[in-house]
């Protein structure tokens, strides 16, 4: 579904992607792991076309996406720092990206879920972190779309809102939709992720589904075995 | 772009800073013309007032704009919309924003001392016009410059050094190179080098139009010479209009290969 190939990006000097080939298939959760600064969230915001790669080609359903813009309504995107418009109330920003994109939307459930229904009229500089970024996650679910990408998604969520996103995400998989997720908690990932895409120094280093993982590194517990696979490349 | 434009001016229109901006003209405007009486002194002022004040209140409107709804920006660059819509969106709901509090701040104090009696309409309606362009003109401006410029810090700095530059340092400059090859022929130098600066250029426009020779100064006296009123209004007219244009076209490209 999705294809990258010998994609290179470099930010001044430092080289961030360098010549990354993954092909990510239909359906399914896919956890996008990495240390800091490994070029995680550059490979998403590549396929998202907010950065252009210096070199190589992104393709989404078998049709190249660089410089283009129409394919990203059928994605959802989640950005890990959840910041609007101070002087928007909740209901207006939802009313907003409706508006930008043409397509059916369901955002009612999602505001229930999420107890967002007394923030609803409220500025939206006014609410704190957490309810900012379920907010942000309601926009992200709130269309259908086969393609979902999650930046962080876990960030300031409390504990009964985390367990509605895991549902969420769970739901949308059982839908037969494409999950990417960008985090670095070890356990949402043991939990929620069918297969594993671990980046280092640009480039894949490991693919694969987490038993997998587990069976190469000799570890049974998955941040033990992330670990493992980062020590091996500082040795 | 329509949908961001609306949004973004909503959202400007929603701010406090508009207005305690569209406020100040509003107290400017009635101070000035029924403490003075005489609206073509009001005018005057009001155009020295303008003329620095709307390039600094845009290039700063246009900078905190950018680096504040980043973010959001980026949440808008994960929609299906182009790239150059959101900031052409932007831009315009900024300008117009702005563009607003200058016209009806000014503009009611105006009608309420019964302007359209007198024959100063034009006089004025040419001041709003040119506050408007230097608007449109110094977002653009500022715009490109953070754009350019990653670090918030930083990109205020040269927003506000273009600013000052502009505004101040330029006719320094100008002046003491006046001064220094007094004894060449200087007339097309300083007409050109009026056309690099829009506050000056909007400068020589009003008071081309207000036919004060006295207050011309230099450039204003070689302009005129040079193209008389009418030639000299239309040539400064769409020279204005190239300074809104270039920056435009500018930020455009820069956005090509912009990364996020």
């Amino acid at each position: 579904m999705i294809d990258f190939k010998n994609l290179h990006k470099k930010f001044g000097k430092l080289v961030v992607l360098n010549g990354l080939d993954l092909n990510i298939k239909e359906g399914g959760i896919f956890a996008i792991l990495g240390p800091n600064g490994s070029g995680k969230t550059t490979l998403i915001k590549c396929l998202l076309g907010m950065v252009i790669p210096n070199e190589g080609s992104i393709a989404y359903k078998g049709k190249s996406v660089l410089r283009k813009w129409d394919y990203r309504n059928d994605l959802n995107y989640l950005p890990q720092i959840a910041n609007f418009p101070p002087n928007l109330t909740v209901v207006e920003l939802i009313e907003m990206v409706k508006n930008l994109r043409p397509k059916q939307s369901y955002e009612q459930d999602l505001i229930k879920l999420f107890g967002l229904t007394d923030s609803l009229q409220k500025k939206l500089g006014n609410l704190s972190g957490g309810t900012k970024q379920k907010v942000n996650i309601v926009l992200t679910f709130m269309f259908d779309s086969n393609l979902i990408i999650l930046d962080e998604p876990t960030n300031g969520l409390d504990p009964i809102a985390l367990i509605h996103l895991k549902e969420l995400i769970l739901r949308e998989k059982a839908k037969g939709k494409t999950i990417l997720i960008t985090t670095h908690i070890m356990s949402f990932v043991d939990e929620m992720a069918d297969e594993i895409v671990f980046i280092l120094d640009g480039k894949i280093y490991f693919k694969g589904s987490v038993d997998a993982l587990k069976k190469q590194t000799n570890n049974d517990n998955l941040e033990h075995a992330i670990a493992n696979l980062i020590a091996k490349q500082y040795a | 772009m329509l949908k961001i434009l609306k949004y973004s001016f909503y959202d400007l229109m929603r701010s406090r800073w508009s207005y305690v901006y569209f406020l100040f003209y509003l107290l400017l405007g009635f101070v000035l013309l029924f403490l003075n009486n005489d609206v073509n002194k009001a005018v005057i002022t009001l155009m020295n007032i303008i003329i620095v004040l709307t390039p600094l209140i845009g290039t700063i409107f246009g900078v905190m704009y950018y680096y504040n709804s980043r973010e959001f920006t980026e949440l808008l660059l994960a929609q299906p919309i182009n790239r150059k819509k959101i900031f052409m969106g932007q831009f315009l709901g900024i300008s117009i924003s702005l563009t607003l509090s200058l016209v009806l701040g000014l503009g009611i104090p105006f009608m309420l001392y019964g302007l359209f009696k007198s024959t100063a309409i034009f006089n004025f309606g040419l001041l709003l016009v040119v506050g408007s362009f230097l608007n449109f003109i110094f977002v653009a401006l500022s715009y490109n410059i953070a754009l350019s410029t990653e670090n918030k810090i930083k990109g205020f700095g040269y927003a506000i050094l273009m600013w000052l530059f502009l505004a101040v340092i330029y006719d320094g400059v100008f002046l003491i190179s006046l001064v220094m090859f007094d004894e060449y022929p200087l007339d097309k130098f300083s007409l050109i080098a009026t056309m690099f600066n829009p506050i000056d250029l909007s400068r020589i426009l009003i008071l081309l139009k207000l036919d004060i020779s006295a207050l011309l100064g230099y450039t204003g006296a070689v302009f005129r010479k040079f193209f008389g009123t009418n030639l000299g209004m239309m040539l400064s007219m769409s020279i204005l209009i190239l300074w809104v244009l270039i920056p435009v076209v500018r930020m455009n490209l820069k956005l090509k290969n912009k990364d996020f």
